[in-house]
């Protein structure tokens, strides 16, 4: 669980993230979207505990990054932009280092190091110096990193950049994968990566600030009262509007600016005991949303 | 195992996958040789000792210990591995005290390597090992107060020329400090406690009394003193570079 409360990052009188909250839970898998410089590998520093707030907390698994760092630090794992490491060790002795400060030992630390070197298909260049590697290994290797200690949230910045097609593809999978029983935080500037791995979006804007833009639409099974479940879901707070399809049997909740949504709705289904088989972010339009957002033309609120 | 000893050994082990290490022991045993033998006068001497060796040891390491501090940090920031490091469940201590103290092994090893020159002045006469041993351990404080400074000045800075100039100028205050000129300078200029007080604060003062081989708790108080001032100073510069 992450919870972000009123953060902010000035440097000097620039102001490079300003107060942005929100919160992301387990099988989450938050989008940070927005142009190059507008934020987005500051507020994952934060974050990670790399650089300090100006204002405003971050708490995560429960433990706030500025008063029990340690604690935060242990249940994270972190890819920094660009994937930095320690260009003279070769890929087994940095994953050992890493092992070792992740407290690692015996059978589990075996076990861990041979599925993150078979998951991001390592195995190859174990004994190559990371100096030597192409961009997309040491991408590789920065991926594998983060997740040798099976952290149960994960901050990955830009985990895809530099990778060639295939590597992008095998990488989105393994975030799909991870997402199952994680919390995954990833930033990228490319919007098939948000459609393709994130459960939710937010971009990140000096302008508009952040916002949520991802509608929910839910499918219901069988005779149940459409009309009931509306106006139930409209009653959430940060609910706009919801769109209703009689003919499909579906009901679309489009959030207020600002508002996450989805764990509220989930949460309701479950409460209701809703039959819904079927519960999907639309993200059509995020497209357009990202545009406008960036280019500085405010989209309406059921962007 | 604690953080600052999987650090310790990561960071000694770097010292040596790169020419850096080696290129400087090489520097390092042909200059305290050229000083001992050419400039210091040991066979001329006639004495069986090794003053000739370690009186030129707090200008050796003025100009070499800051080229193994330099990179201590600034290296770090440079190539951004620091954002993994500090990310890493790890304290700040436990990041400074184990980045240091493999430079101050790598520094140690070194001073060991000079040992044919010990054995040379047990082959030629007779010396006192006592006191060779007390300036051996003096020197190797000696080198922990020039890192410790070094390993401030190359966390405030991303570059690694500036952090070698500016831990040489550091250092080299901390030098002359104890030199008569000075002293004699500044005692014109202000009242003789802060003269004593200067004088207290050489490297020269303290390092001539135990490379002479006698061990006062006041100078080993002074090294530790010198090496916990400046390491905190190095962790609260990076936790201001944290909040810039």
């Amino acid at each position: 669980m992450i919870n972000i409360n009123h953060l902010s990052k000035r440097y000097g009188d620039k102001l490079a993230v300003d107060d942005l909250s929100f919160s992301v839970a387990p099988g989450e898998v938050l989008g940070f979207l927005g142009a190059n410089g507008a934020g987005k590998s500051t507020t994952m520093r934060m974050i990670a505990g790399f650089i300090a707030p100006s204002a405003g907390d971050v708490s995560v698994c429960g433990h706030d990054i500025e008063r029990a760092p340690v604690a935060a630090k242990r249940c994270m794992g972190y890819l920094p932009e660009g994937a930095p490491s320690y260009g003279e060790m070769t890929v087994a002795e940095f994953l050992d280092f890493i092992a070792d400060v992740r407290g690692l030992t015996g059978a589990r630390r075996r076990e861990r190091r041979d599925i993150v070197i078979e998951r991001l298909a390592l195995a190859d260049v174990l004994d190559q110096v990371v100096e030597t590697l192409s961009k997309g290994f040491r991408r590789r290797v920065g991926l594998a990193q983060a997740l040798i200690h099976d952290p149960q949230v994960l901050i990955l910045d830009e985990p895809t950049d530099g990778l060639d097609p295939n590597q992008k593809h095998e990488v989105r999978r393994l975030i799909n994968e991870l997402s199952k029983d994680k919390l995954v935080i990833v930033s990228t500037h490319i919007l098939e990566e948000v459609h393709e791995v994130c459960t939710r979006a937010i971009i990140i804007d000096l302008e508009a600030k952040s916002r949520y833009h991802n509608a929910v639409s839910l499918r219901f099974e069988g005779d149940q009262d459409l009309g009931a479940a509306r106006a139930a879901i409209v009653r959430l707070a940060g609910v706009a509007a919801v769109e209703i399809d009689d003919r499909e049997q579906r009901l679309t909740a489009i959030p207020a600016p600002g508002a996450g949504i989805l764990p509220a709705i989930s949460a309701l289904i479950v409460e209701s005991g809703w039959r819904v088989p079927e519960l999907h972010l639309e993200a059509g339009r995020l497209d357009e949303v990202f545009r406008s957002l960036t280019q500085g033309t405010r989209p309406g609120v059921a962007a | 195992m604690n953080a600052a000893v999987i650090l310790f050994k990561r960071e000694l082990r770097s010292y040596f996958a790169t020419p850096l290490a080696y290129v400087f022991i090489v520097i390092f045993l042909v200059l305290a040789s050229v000083f001992t033998f050419q400039v210091g006068g040991f066979f001329e001497r006639g004495q069986a000792d090794l003053q000739p060796f370690f009186r030129w040891h707090p200008w050796i390491y003025l100009v070499l210990i800051p080229a193994i501090s330099m990179r201590l940090w600034a290296e770090e920031r440079n190539s951004g591995s620091i954002e993994l490091l500090m990310t890493l469940p790890i304290t700040l201590w436990q990041a400074v005290v184990g980045k240091f103290l493999a430079a101050w092994c790598f520094a140690a090893i070194a001073l060991a390597l000079t040992f044919p020159i010990w054995i040379t002045v047990n082959y030629l006469g007779s010396p006192d090992n006592g006191t060779i041993v007390a300036a051996y351990v003096g020197s190797w404080l000696l080198a922990g107060g020039y890192l410790a400074i070094g390993t401030c000045l190359s966390a405030a800075t991303r570059n690694q020329v500036i952090a070698f100039v500016t831990a040489a100028l550091v250092g080299l205050l901390f030098l002359l400090a104890g030199f008569p000129f000075v002293l004699d300078f500044v005692r014109g200029v202000l009242p003789s406690a802060f003269v004593d007080g200067i004088a207290s604060l050489s490297f020269l003062t303290h390092f001539d009394a135990i490379s002479k081989g006698v061990i006062d708790v006041r100078d080993l108080v002074y090294f530790a003193a010198l090496i916990g001032f400046w390491l905190t100073a190095t962790a609260l510069v990076l936790d201001m570079k944290k909040a810039e």
